[in-house]
């Protein structure tokens, strides 16, 4: 293997890890509510925010700001769902996907207005700016950094999902809402727990998306969001272990797309939509997605 | 309909069309562009109701199929002598470089063209359901604009096509709306119209009273995608420049934003609030603009501001007002008779003819 194919990998790998933080977000919201959670990807944008304001303005030590920043974001999420989603809960399906919109064109603009559109530079952390040479190829320590904390996340997640009582909940949940509420569970309760652990999940994305490409601006949550949505969608939708696969395989494909087919750089973006498509129509369930039958 | 509100719709056409003429001839430039404006959002909300609120999809590539209309509308009406100015950084491609149309070919060609476009993508898409349809047609939508701004030799790429002749003038735009309202009012009360709203409210009941869904939801998808390319082609001609970034997807959102307002399923509703959204974009605009009484700057207005309120009177009508103003009733004389009545103390209530 060529030293410049190992660093495609790597760089593909770790963006493919970042795809599936957030995307599990994205993933978990749909398994309760059945809904596509358009704000998410501003929720990652606003987690950006706050790690920058955390580190470059109020000079928290990174550890404790990072800490501090996935807080914030759970409670950002939980904060959205209380009062944009929670009011829609038995509305039509539609007025929910509105109001996600409506929540994402606002966190949109109000970081527009807050933080003025300009981009600003995430501040570099030494730490993660290091660099490794392996095999004649220097890189960066995020790179690593990046796939292990997914890798460990993933790990935490299951767990709480397959042995803890909250994920026992969350599962029933998912399963069948009414069911899981006359059956005395905290249906609230379950659910603000779900956006708080996906609001999390965003926010780590969001501070190691920070710092491997330095940049912050108040429409940077839109593409990735949609791009991680579309990952939840090629794991199949409701899947975490699916989610995790599909930000693998968009990261990678996206990654190896530009590095092998540089004359197709400038439809990178085009290439998640396409395949989002193939996959709706061949495979709609996803790779890992159960099937479901319409019921009359 | 009944002779008397015969009688009274002529009039109210008759009424518009002075209201036009004296625009054209009194107003300042300003007013006639925002009325132009307010003009092609009612034919752009109106299109994206047919295919969301009438026909119950939630489609969200409104954007893309206006991008197309207004692309043909600059790619054919840009005159030949000035094209190498325009495309200075790589010249036009040789088929397409001498064919110049007239505005009005221009403009159906566009709407043709995004039909036929919403023909291909609707044949995967629309066996999708709700969010799934909408994440899809937001894809193609950002598709065509990735792909508008890659084909640099026909669209000029990232740069835009600028000089775009201004033929859109107030009589265009009004009657494109015109002829776009009556013809949306016509299909959807004819037998289409009706499978549309039976497809709305349940599906699997339709498909049992023998409505083809999939014929219909893709009609409904190519009728709004056509109308859509029409408004985006006067909207072209009306701004006289195109660039990939006026169709980023969040323009869609101001249609969404539209129809959530009037109602979804109300074409009054949708010209409506496309009048009231419209020009209250444009009226806002001090809101970004520094406000100081006396010597005291109110911190509250600086750029962006306007914007912030926009969205959260999207998030207050879908939380509190989810039917918007009309719901999917129609404004009609007898509706409008009602109200006037409740008003006026010399008839009693009820007491019109019924």
């Amino acid at each position: 293997m060529s030293s410049t194919t190992l660093q495609h990998l790597a760089n593909g790998v770790s963006l493919g890890s970042l795809y599936a933080l957030v995307a599990i977000g994205y993933t978990m919201v749909y398994g309760i509510l059945r809904m596509i959670n358009f704000a998410h990807g501003d929720i990652f944008m606003m987690a950006a925010y706050f790690a920058f304001f955390g580190i470059a303005t109020f000079r928290v030590p990174w550890p404790f700001a990072f800490i501090g920043v996935i807080l914030a974001t759970a409670l950002l999420g939980m904060l959205v769902e209380r009062s944009a989603y929670r009011p829609l809960r038995d509305a039509p399906k539609n007025s929910i996907l509105i109001s996600a919109i409506g929540v994402s064109f606002l966190l949109e603009n109000l970081a527009n207005y807050l933080f003025s559109g300009k981009p600003k530079a995430f501040p570099e952390i030494t730490f993660f700016a290091n660099t490794v040479v392996i095999g004649g190829v220097s890189i960066q320590v995020i790179t690593f950094f990046i796939p292990a904390v997914t890798m460990i996340i993933l790990a935490i997640l299951l767990y709480i999902i397959n042995r803890t009582k909250l994920g026992m909940a969350m599962r029933a949940v998912s399963k069948d809402y009414e069911t899981a509420m006359v059956m005395g569970i905290d249906i609230n309760k379950v659910i603000a727990a779900t956006f708080a652990i996906g609001s999390g999940l965003a926010a780590m994305g969001a501070i190691m998306w920070g710092i491997k490409y330095p940049q912050v601006q108040p429409m940077m949550g839109v593409m990735p969001g949609l791009k991680c949505f579309i990952a939840a969608v090629i794991g199949g939708i409701g899947n975490i272990k699916g989610a995790v696969i599909g930000g693998f395989i968009l990261g990678l494909g996206e990654i190896l797309l530009v590095a092998k087919l540089s004359s197709l750089t400038g439809y990178r973006d085009a290439f998640a939509f396409i395949l989002l498509i193939l996959i709706l129509i061949f495979r709609p369930t996803g790779i890992l997605g159960e099937k479901t039958t319409e019921k009359v | 309909m009944k002779k008397q509100d015969k009688i009274l719709t002529i009039i109210l056409i008759a009424g518009l069309f002075v209201f036009i003429l004296s625009a054209d001839l009194f107003f300042d430039s300003y007013i006639k562009r925002v009325l132009n404006l307010c003009a092609i959002y009612t034919i752009l909300a109106l299109s994206m109701n047919l295919i969301n609120g009438f026909t119950g999809l939630f489609s969200l590539g409104h954007a893309g199929f206006m991008a197309i209309g207004a692309y043909v509308v600059g790619i054919f009406t840009v005159p030949v002598e000035m094209r190498s100015m325009v495309f200075y950084l790589k010249p036009m491609h040789p088929l397409i470089a001498n064919i110049e149309l007239p505005f009005f070919a221009a403009l159906i060609l566009g709407g043709l063209l995004a039909a036929l476009v919403a023909f291909l993508i609707g044949a995967p898409v629309l066996r999708l359901r709700d969010d799934y349809l909408a994440i899809a047609t937001l894809g193609f939508s950002e598709i065509i604009r990735i792909i508008i701004t890659n084909a640099q030799s026909i669209t000029n790429g990232s740069l835009g096509i600028k000089n775009i002749p201004p033929t859109a003038n107030i009589w265009w735009i009004f009657g494109t709306a015109f002829v776009t309202i009556v013809f949306i009012i016509l299909l959807i009360s004819s037998s289409y119209g009706r499978a549309f709203k039976a497809i709305r409210e349940d599906e699997i009941a339709a498909e049992a009273m023998g409505i083809n869904l999939f014929n219909h939801k893709v009609l409904s998808f190519i009728i709004g995608a056509f109308f859509a390319g029409i408004g985006g082609g006067l909207y072209g001609a009306l701004l006289g420049t195109v660039d990939p970034k006026n169709f980023l997807f969040v323009l869609t959102y101001n249609f969404l934003l539209i129809i959530v307002l009037g109602g979804m399923g109300s074409v009054s509703g949708t010209i409506i609030s496309a009048f009231i959204v419209t020009a209250g974009q444009e009226w806002l605009r001090f809101l970004d603009e520094p406000l100081s009484i006396g010597s005291f700057d109110i911190p509250l207005f600086r750029p962006g501001f306007r914007m912030v309120v926009f969205s959260i009177l999207l998030m207050l009508i879908v939380l509190f007002y989810r039917n918007g103003l009309m719901g999917t009733k129609e404004l009609n004389w007898d509706m409008l008779k009602r109200i006037g009545s409740k008003f006026s103390f010399k008839r009693p209530k009820g007491g019109e003819a019924k």
